[in-house]
């Protein structure tokens, strides 16, 4: 007989965890009890949206599941956003929340919340363990779920006294649940069907997004990508699924996303769409997109097939998985590599008309230069953390990301105050590799706590805060669309940055102009310790760019 | 248009909520939703009676089967299948109509289930148009209160994929 804590501990050895990242409680003393003399190592954050994040981080950069513990009522709470963020980037996660006793349930208990039913919405599942017999099978269920299929972040609740209480522990070898059965192999017909569609295809283009980097199937999308000789357009989320110094690539789609790669899908007679939702940021004006292609359509989830774009071919299945049966009948059915030179040209022409431009000049430093120089500087196993605002755009524009798994951010939910804690826990599963939060002024405000999590724990990482003293992505709306009615956008009490840096026991830099970049940020790669560099941009610098939102192609701005 | 959905669930706590909860987040709506134990009593059938166009039912079902305690989803619409639906109808019935309403009763092949000095209670079985039928024969005697069950439906024939 074992104690539920000292399952739920085994368990979590078990399935290969090594870091538990959380913030205390009474609650689970009875898990601390038992990890005190374990190998996992806990990470306390100073915030329990932060451990959500920073689980999520160790899950994006590491393939696999983030665990994140934290405490009943408030504890619980605070970890929503987290959650949701997971969510809607589909990043396995198991969270573990400590709960009031059986007994107690349902009685507005101290700390009680009923966290399974706040986050029904926002999990791919949830349970509420209420007899420690449960507990081993519901841990085996809960990674098994959270990794497989499309991925997710699955919640257990556990009970104080199913914490203590006793039961026989047997870890199952298997997982068996009868709803559950997802469809990794894809339609193998249909598969064949693609490649007859491809072969016919004059101006094609390849769609790619996250799920790429979920399924690992970079490789695969770069073989066809060749073999088809066709050019490939990402998501924010797809980014690093494609080589972005590879001539084939178009950069992201979509309402930031380059002129040419909106033009060239707006074009395309053939849209092969693989681990990518048809996201509203993507397609902008639905009855507007791609209006002349065929919609191939890969994707693990049954249900984002024709969710929002009519798919013409269908495939459901794992990426990797479809994509490697799709190349072995795509080299039977085109035996030369077309050429296409009329599509590139096109593709060229649209370039060469709008590049992705911006002005340096002497009076500030643009963030669109600051992160060209990251990327040349940090080198190819760098992995880069944003918030959501301007800077992620600019991010998502100007660095070429090279390999998957090297941009971590909150791509569906659109989460500032992520990308700290991610860097946290894509520091911690990625030790070699420099990990670079970039970030807005505002977006680091949400989470900045954390530099004492980093400092504790010794977590060497840079923050970059493109420091334009307002909340700049609203206020370019503002400035666009609102005739320059600024409002609830300045922050004018902004802190000093460096001196708040310090005051945690992190490196704090700044940089003025052009000049002062390259030393400050060669010495913020030497530093063993946390890093924030403060660099003062203009205000008014604009993402272009722009579909405007609910427009089309034909809307966009491009400065 | 109307359509008939029959999903069997795991039967736990939480379920219905979750089944619930994927509508109304979703703005689809619920015309009826009814929910029972199976032979086997780790599983539960809910008929759920909804309405859309072909795109809007078509997503239903797809995020219907993407919740993980539901086991199997169909869609009876297309299908040849029964439902019935019951329902208790307290109507007034003084002296004077209580003839005129035991006949209505006997046509409806319903069944009076409770006498009082003013008034019965009614309980028909039957598909929601017999139900709605009734309704509107007695609505004139002066209805007081009634208690639909919603509908449960079951596809005709041998088709054993419906337990
Ligand atoms: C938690 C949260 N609150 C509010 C928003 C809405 N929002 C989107 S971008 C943005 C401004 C971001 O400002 P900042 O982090 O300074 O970055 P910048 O756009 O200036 O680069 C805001 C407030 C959000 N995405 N997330």
């Amino acid at each position: 007989m074992k104690k539920g804590a000292e399952i739920l501990v085994e368990s979590l050895i078990k399935e290969g965890v090594e870091y538990i990242f959380g913030l205390p409680g009474a609650v689970l003393c009875d898990v601390y009890d038992v990890l005190y003399d374990s190998p996992l190592k806990f990470i306390i954050t100073r915030h329990e949206q932060a451990a959500a994040h920073a689980a999520d981080g160790y899950a994006r950069g590491s393939g696999k599941a983030g665990v994140c513990m934290v405490t009943s009522g408030p504890g619980a709470t605070n970890i929503v956003t987290g959650l949701a963020t997971a969510y809607m980037d589909s990043i396995p996660l198991v969270i573990i929340t400590g709960q009031v006793p059986t007994s107690m349930i349902g009685d507005d208990a101290f700390q009680e919340a009923d966290i399974a039913g706040i986050t029904r919405t926002i999990s791919k599942y949830n349970y509420l363990v209420k007899d420690v017999n449960d507990l081993a099978r519901t841990i085996k269920e809960a990674f098994y779920i959270a990794t497989t299929g499309r991925p997710g972040p699955v919640l257990i609740d556990l009970p104080k006294d199913v914490l203590s209480g006793k039961a026989k522990y047997e870890y199952p070898e298997e997982v068996h649940i009868r709803g559950y059965n997802p469809n990794v192999q894809g339609h193998l017909k249909q598969i064949e069907k693609i490649a007859e569609r491809i072969s016919e295809s004059e101006k094609p283009v390849i769609y790619i997004g996250g799920g790429v980097i979920l399924s690992g199937a970079d490789q695969e999308v770069e073989k066809l990508a060749e073999a088809i000789n066709a050019p490939v357009a990402s998501t924010l989320m797809g980014l690093g699924g494609f080589p972005g110094d590879h001539e084939l690539f178009l950069g992201m789609l979509g309402m930031h996303g380059t002129y040419w790669s909106n033009m060239a899908v707006n074009h395309a007679d053939l849209i092969i769409a693989v681990g990518a939702r048809f996201d509203d940021r993507v397609t902008g004006r639905i009855d507007k997109f791609a209006p002349n292609a065929t919609v191939i359509h890969i994707d693990i989830d049954p249900a984002t097939i024709s969710k929002n774009v009519q798919v013409d071919l269908p495939v459901v299945g794992d990426a990797k998985e479809v994509l490697r049966e799709l190349n072995v009948k795509v080299k039977e059915k085109i035996k030369k590599k077309p050429e296409r030179a009329s599509w590139f040209s096109e593709i060229k022409s649209w370039k060469e008309k709008h590049p992705l431009s911006y002005t340096r000049d002497k009076k500030s430093v643009k963030p669109q230069w600051v992160i060209e120089k990251i990327c040349e500087m940090a080198g190819e196993n760098a992995i880069i953390t944003t918030d959501v605002g301007q800077h992620q755009m600019w991010v998502a524009q100007y660095y070429k990301f090279k390999k998957p798994r090297t941009l971590l951010t909150s791509g569906g939910l659109g989460t500032m105050g992520y990308g700290l804690p991610a860097a946290i826990g894509v520091k911690l599963a990625k030790p070699d590799c420099p990990v670079i939060n970039i970030t807005g002024d505002g977006s680091f405000q949400m989470n900045m706590q954390e530099i004492a999590t980093a400092v504790a724990y010794k977590i060497p990482l840079i923050v970059v805060i493109l420091n334009n003293n307002t909340y700049g992505m609203v206020r370019q709306y503002q400035s666009l669309f609102y005739n320059k009615r600024y409002y609830a956008t300045d922050l004018d009490a902004n802190p000093d940055f460096v001196a708040l840096a310090q005051s945690f026991g992190a490196a704090g830099l700044r940089v003025e102009n052009e000049k002062d970049f390259d030393p400050i940020f060669k010495q913020a790669l030497a530093e063993k310790r946390p890093v924030i560099i403060d660099i003062k941009t203009d205000k008014d610098e604009k993402v272009f760019p722009m579909v405007p939102s609910g427009g089309s192609v034909k809307d966009i701005m491009v400065n | 248009m109307k359509h008939v959905i029959s999903v069997l669930v795991e039967n736990k706590f939480g379920v219905l909520a979750r089944v619930a909860g994927l509508f109304s987040a979703r703005g689809f709506n619920i015309a009826s939703l009814s929910v029972g134990e199976t032979t086997d009593t780790t599983v539960s059938r809910m008929t759920i009676i909804t309405s859309g166009d072909d795109q809007i039912i078509e997503q239903v079902i797809k995020q219907l089967r993407r919740i993980i305690d539901v086991i199997k989803v169909s869609d009876l619409t297309d299908e040849s299948y029964v439902e019935r639906e019951m329902v208790m109808i307290k109507v007034n019935a003084d002296n004077k109509v209580r003839a005129e309403l035991m006949q209505i009763v006997d046509i409806f092949r319903s069944k009076i289930i409770d006498v009082s000095p003013k008034g019965f209670i009614i309980e028909a079985t039957g598909d929601s148009n017999k139900i709605d039928a009734l309704l509107d024969l007695l609505k004139p005697f002066g209805i007081k209160e009634i208690a639909r069950t919603g509908c449960a439906a079951m596809s005709r024939g041998s088709q054993k994929n419906h337990k």
